[in-house]
């Protein structure tokens, strides 16, 4: 016996008989703000009568939070109030004991204060605001980059105030900067950063490349910067070389 | 304690053994008591160039194995008093050089000794990174040649990144570049890269030009070092280059296209 019961529950037995979705519903809230029932009565009928497509089985949460102090009015008479005018109360929002030891006499749902938006919130630490980009500082490399060398400026700028020799490579996530004759590859953006660019007192270039898009020195060398102070950028799919 | 110098190249064939052999002589003609070490295990040269090929015994292996003393592996140079030759194995491979070993020996070397000059091979494998990790100063050797130049650049960047003093966070090993077979009149047709050309590309400072000279060759058969051979101009760049290692700045010469004299001209000199 024990044993069907263990296989009934095996989800894969049989097909399932509901699913659990959440939902956010816009529901109409009553807050009562007196405990006189004859003024909400006449208030109410006012109001029914105002917009009686509004009133016509109204879903509403009852809210008793707002009301000022003093006796609790008879739970199930409200809720009868409220049904003489067409609403229909689901729930009631409330967090005083008595209250909720009412609401539970009446088998009546009760959402806890944290679910009503428009309840003005005790100063509570406001959400971290989205954090700034970090700033990362560039790589700075003061002597020569000789050839076979190879160095990655990871998240950064990549800035050489030497000469960067032939076979030597430099990668950079960020721009690259060199500041003396550039005869070694250079790749910025390498992460994918089409706005990184090059920046290079003297071209000389076996290979420039920015966001994977590149040109050899055999295609470089016909560039009138070739040679002398030039800046390199992407616009859309096509490399700009230009002198600086 | 001594300062421990390496020649070195990347490239082979560009005269680091002549170059070894010039600079130690050189030095140990100016009063500093110098040993030469041949890293170039299964391709002894040095031996050759310094003429005391014949008087081998124990060579640098023997040592790191311990089947011989230091004392009686360094081989006297014949003509000056305070030369020191410590000789490459023939007959083993450069694998028979370990970093603890060369480390051991080179220490013991720099306690009695002004210069320890470390002849690098070929390449940039075991043996150049052995030769060149425990170096104080590179002069690095370079034939105003393209490929040499390249060769000499992934050479310097070894030399900052792989020695000792780099993975100690010391002072950088000094870095000196030595221009030899350099040939004026070729660089004047374009056929050559001139001093400035080689200086730009490697940006670093040139410490001797060394010209083309029959009189590198001769020497080298006959087992003298060129720098010994006064009259010769490539002795007296080697002797330049040497003042200048020792710290005195003097002009370089041998850079200018030697005009003929008339009766050179004449006689077809």
């Amino acid at each position: 016996m024990e044993q069907t019961d263990l296989l009934e529950q095996e989800p894969e037995q049989q097909a399932p008989a509901f699913q659990l979705k959440g939902s956010m519903l816009t529901l109409t809230t009553l807050e009562l703000l007196s405990n006189d029932l004859a003024a909400l009565d006449s208030q109410l009928a006012e109001k029914a009568a105002q917009a009686p497509d509004f009133f016509r089985d109204a879903p509403l949460i009852l809210a008793l939070d707002k009301r000022q102090p003093g006796d609790l009015p008879d739970l199930a008479e409200l809720l009868t109030l409220c049904r003489n005018h067409g609403l229909r109360p689901l729930a009631i929002r409330s967090e005083q004991e008595e209250e909720l030891a009412a609401a539970a006499a009446i088998d009546l749902p009760v959402l806890p204060l944290s679910l009503a938006r428009d309840r003005n919130l005790p100063a509570q630490p406001q959400p971290a605001a989205p954090k700034e980009p970090e700033l990362l500082p560039a790589r700075i490399i003061n002597s020569p980059v000789r050839s076979g060398q190879q160095i990655y400026a990871k998240n950064a700028d990549l800035i050489v105030t030497a000469s960067v020799s032939a076979g030597a490579e430099l990668l950079a996530d960020g721009h690259i900067h060199v500041y003396g004759a550039m005869r070694g590859r250079a790749l910025a953006g390498i992460n994918g950063n089409t706005q990184a660019r090059i920046f290079c007192q003297q071209l000389g270039a076996e290979l420039v490349s920015i966001a994977g898009q590149y040109k050899i020195a055999e295609d470089l060398r016909r560039i009138p910067a070739w040679g002398n102070a030039a800046q390199i950028y992407l616009d859309g799919e096509q490399m700009h070389i230009i002198a600086l | 304690m001594a300062k421990i110098l390496v020649v070195t190249s990347g490239k082979g064939g560009v005269g680091k053994t002549t170059t070894s052999a010039a600079l130690g002589t050189g030095l140990a003609l100016r009063g500093h008591k110098t040993v030469l070490v041949d890293f170039d295990v299964g391709l002894r040269n040095l031996d050759l160039i310094m003429g005391c090929e014949r008087r081998v015994v124990y060579d640098f292996v023997n040592v790191i194995n311990g089947d011989a003393t230091l004392n009686q592996a360094l081989i006297k140079d014949k003509r000056l008093e305070n030369l020191y030759i410590l000789a490459a194995s023939q007959t083993r491979d450069k694998d028979a050089l370990t970093q603890e070993g060369v480390e051991k020996v080179i220490a013991e070397l720099a306690e009695d000794f002004d210069y320890v000059i470390c002849d690098s091979p070929a390449g940039i494998e075991k043996g150049a990174h052995l030769a060149m990790y425990l170096a104080d100063e590179a002069i690095v050797v370079t034939n105003p040649e393209v490929s040499s130049v390249r060769d000499s650049d992934r050479m310097l960047g070894l030399l900052s990144s792989k020695s000792k003093r780099a993975e100690e966070g010391r002072e950088p090993i000094v870095e000196h570049l030595l221009l030899t077979r350099y040939s004026p009149e070729r660089v004047e047709t374009g056929e050559m890269l001139s001093v400035e050309d080689v200086e730009e590309i490697l940006s670093i400072k040139m410490i001797g030009v060394i010209p083309e000279s029959q009189a590198v060759l001769k020497a080298s058969n006959q087992g003298i070092p060129v720098i010994l051979d006064e009259e010769s101009d490539a002795g007296q760049a080697y002797s330049d280059a040497v003042e200048r290692l020792l710290g005195k700045d003097i002009p370089h010469r041998f850079l200018e296209v030697q005009k003929k004299g008339f009766l050179k001209r004449m006689f077809g000199g």
